[in-house]
């Protein structure tokens, strides 16, 4: 037994969860557990400029690292400034453990000054939340929640600590820390059914017109050799979610994109035109599906998804299976007979050649979709990239060719605008070593831009690249195409130069207005040792093709006409 | 039980295990009320475990939504056990205590119908009776709508608490199978959330 205080207590436990990196910021709640921070040099505590920065920095640490991103706030103010992280990483099933100060037990419930109810707030958008009353509550409260979070479907879980019971000294056993977590009322499955995968296995044996949508899950669950087995061994094209771009390589002959409303015109055409869709851990978003009744309406479908609740939610699977995708890959696999397909694959080849989604036309003014393939190309498509929300978001996905597993961020679910720079900021924390690209766009990185800062102030060399159209690009599309061109509130007059404001904060800035620029610009980045912040000037009116509008099919897919 | 109710909405019997904690209830009302449904009754009471509590939910919405809400109750993380018992084989009690006016000349007639619904009389004043009545939703609602001519002064309805048959049982009359909601599908217009 040992004297100890909730705040050592906390510390300690992270430590024992591998926990090298905290994204926070402190106040008056959160005080008592800072004052033990810095006697932990193992948990290096990254100060923010703003919580959502902490909690978005979390959610990119997380993605590229596979670990739990964690982020701190105190209480009030700091914890409500944590929600738009907290979201994006449920839509997306990132894992975050969120650490909030609260006040003090006995104020709580009386309005006291920065008291905010969040875990009632964040009920929402958590996979679960704590309020500790109990100092000895702590140590086995924190191993649940790395449990929880990073376990299943993995999400964001958040800890709320009043200041009193951080603070508070009690005497503690160790052996606490190694109790094993057991909760009656979670038990995420692994291997799934035999019958169920057996049943998989017959749909795909018998399919003539197979294709495999691979999502989100694949990379949660580290599937990407698994995945390539199958798709190799029957020969069945895959086409990825928008979250699972980078699950299988850009370059490999089956690749077959990535379908829905901006997606490639051949691969939601692929999914019309199969005859079973094999779901790998995507939940049939409806930016994928658009009008449920009338999606791939022509195939049977087999939904691999460790979550119960996503089977059924959206679309009639006729073979659910519950489990891991690794873990059911591994067991379907081997059920698998092999094939060629080749008639099928030939229709693929020729729906790409007739719908040639990638083309970029002749512009005079520099295009984003230009600036894309530009760092693509220098880059081998061997970078981390991250994203903002919008048209740039889009050309990214279309033009940036992916060659390594898990090396794609985006916010897919919530759409989080200024996702761009807190989270590329996470990515580079969990690979120092590797190159990290952000494509931002005008609008979001103005939403988030105070971690410039933090990213100066820690030297990560982060490459910004902000696809500069002065204007809220997506909106623009939006009216133009859905709303009569009834033009509003859309367009950026008064941006700062981004490279000065670059500047100002010591971080080296390079505008590009024209294509012929691209290549030596880009270059200069890349040899920069720090970050670099570019602005990449490029033609506002342009909208993101080919287009499938909200709620809508395959059959009103609008294609750029050349 | 599993009715589709007049305005097109499903209603569906619920019955779940909880963690007997602080908040558990606002985490599964917050699902309810996500997703637009209405808790039309709930109990919720002691189990056989000292620290779980059972839950009998009675739950209207969207036919989809509703036949989908299961699966959403049982990830969190202290609902241990929830099962959708609408199409089951299952007993399921209600209690209600209606106070009805009964006056010198009405007392004996109220009194006599209790007798015959075999319903107690638990409180006796000058000028109402209180009756307790336990059964299914239909027994308490024609006993009710019967004793509208006394005058009915308050009801107070428990909601229904249910329980699956055990194996051997045959059925009773309140034993219903329901129809299988067709569709496991959300069925709702305009489905895609129509945002940038
Ligand atoms: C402007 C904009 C435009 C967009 N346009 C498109 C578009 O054109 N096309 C498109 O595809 N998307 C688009 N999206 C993204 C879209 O909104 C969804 O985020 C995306 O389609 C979801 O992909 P997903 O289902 O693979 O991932 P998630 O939403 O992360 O779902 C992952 C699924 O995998 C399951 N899972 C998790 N871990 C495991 C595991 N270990 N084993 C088994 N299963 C697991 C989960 O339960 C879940 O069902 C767009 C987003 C924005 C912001
Ligand atoms: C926080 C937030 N607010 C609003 C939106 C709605 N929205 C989606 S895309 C978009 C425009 C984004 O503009 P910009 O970042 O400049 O990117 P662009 O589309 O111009 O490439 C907006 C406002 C959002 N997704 N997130
Ligand atoms: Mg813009």
């Amino acid at each position: 037994m040992m004297i100890k205080t909730g705040g050592q207590i906390v510390c300690e436990a992270l430590v024992r969860e591998g926990v090298d990196v905290i994204f926070g910021l402190p106040g008056g709640a959160i005080l008592p557990l800072y004052s033990t921070l810095g006697s932990y040099p193992e948990l290096r505590h990254i100060l923010v400029r703003h919580e959502e920065g902490a909690s978005l920095a979390a959610d990119g640490y997380a993605r590229a690292s596979g670990k739990v991103g964690v982020c701190m706030a105190t209480s009030g103010p700091g914890a409500t400034n944590l929600i738009t992280g907290l979201a994006t990483a449920m839509m997306d099933s990132a894992p975050i453990v969120a650490i909030t100060g609260q006040v003090n037990r006995g104020a709580i419930g009386s309005d006291a000054f920065q008291e905010t109810d969040i875990t009632g707030a964040t009920l929402p958008v958590t996979k679960h939340n704590y309020l500790v009353m109990d100092t000895r509550d702590l140590a086995a409260t924190i191993k649940e929640a790395f449990h929880i979070a990073r376990t299943g479907r993995p999400g964001p879980v958040l800890i709320d600590i009043p200041r009193d019971v951080q603070a508070a000294e009690i005497e503690f056993d160790e052996a606490e820390y190694d109790k094993p977590v057991s909760l009656r009322g979670y038990n995420p499955p692994t291997t799934a059914d035999e019958d169920a995968v057996a049943a998989a296995a017959k749909l795909i044996n018998e399919a003539e017109r197979p294709v495999i949508l691979a999502g989100h899950g694949v990379i949660i669950s580290r599937a990407f050799d698994e995945l390539r087995e199958l798709a190799e061994n029957a020969q069945i094209p895959v086409v990825t979610t928008l979250l699972g771009i980078s699950s299988f390589p850009d370059d490999h002959v089956l690749s077959t994109g990535f379908p829905g409303m901006h997606g490639m015109a051949y691969s939601s055409l692929a999914l019309d035109h199969a005859d079973l869709i094999v779901n790998i851990g995507a939940r049939f978003d409806d930016r994928i599906t658009g009008d449920t009744k009338r999606f791939a309406v022509n195939s049977k479908k087999i939904h691999i998804d460790i979550d119960p609740a996503e089977i059924g939610k959206n679309i009639k699977v006729e073979a659910p299976v519950l489990g891991d995708v690794r873990a059911v890959l591994n067991q379907l696999n081997p059920m698998v007979n092999q094939t060629t397909h080749t008639e099928w694959v030939q229709h693929i080849e020729h729906l790409k050649a007739e719908h040639p989604s990638l083309r970029i036309r002749e512009s005079d003014d520099l295009l984003g979709q230009q600036v894309v393939k530009a760092i693509s190309d220098a880059t081998k498509g061997d970078a981390l990239v991250v994203t903002g929300v919008g048209q740039h978001q889009m050309w990214a996905a279309q033009h940036y060719q992916f060659k390594n597993a898990n090396s794609w961020f985006t916010s897919g679910g919530l759409g989080t605008m200024g996702y761009e720079v807190p989270a590329a900021m996470g990515a580079q924390f969990a690979h120092p070593d590797k190159e990290v690209w952000t494509f931002a766009g005008d609008g979001g990185i103005q939403m988030t831009l105070s971690e410039f800062a933090t990213i100066a102030e820690n030297k990560l060399p982060v490459k910004i690249a902000i696809l500069n159209n002065n204007m809220l690009g997506m909106i623009t599309q939006w009216q133009d195409m859905v709303f009569n061109k009834n033009f509003y509130a859309n367009s950026y007059t008064g941006n700062p130069d981004f490279v000065k404001l670059a500047e100002a904060y010591g971080i080296k800035g390079i505008s590009v207005t024209r294509e012929n620029e691209l290549e030596g610009a880009i270059q200069e980045a890349r040899d920069h040792p720090g970050p670099v912040v570019l602005d990449f000037v490029i033609r506002a009116e342009e909208n993101v093709f080919p287009m499938i509008p909200s709620g809508q099919s395959v059959e009103q897919l609008i294609e750029e006409s050349f | 039980m599993a009715e589709i109710m007049a305005n097109g909405l499903a209603r569906r019997t619920l019955v779940a295990l909880v963690e007997n904690k602080p908040g558990v209830l606002a985490r599964i009302a917050s699902l309810f009320r996500r997703r637009g449904i209405n808790i039309a009754s709930l109990a919720v009471g002691a189990s056989e475990h000292s620290d779980l509590s059972r839950m009998t939910f009675v739950a209207e919405g969207d036919p989809s939504t509703v036949g989908h809400i299961a699966k959403h109750l049982d990830k969190l993380i202290e609902v241990v056990e929830v099962s959708d018992i609408t199409d089951n084989n299952v007993v399921w009690r209600e209690l209600a205590m209606v106070r009805v006016r009964a006056t010198q000349e009405s007392r004996a007639r109220v009194i006599q119908l209790a007798n015959i619904f075999r319903v107690s009389i638990v409180d006796v004043g000058a000028e109402a009776v209180t009756m307790e009545i336990t059964g299914d939703t239909s027994k308490i609602d024609s006993m009710i709508t019967l004793m509208q001519e006394f005058g009915v002064e308050q009801v107070m309805r428990t909601g229904r608490v249910a329980m699956l048959r055990s194996a051997l049982s045959q059925g009773g009359e309140d034993g219903e199978y329901g129809d299988q909601i067709s569709s496991n599908i959300n069925t709702l217009e305009g489905f895609d959330s129509g945002s940038v």
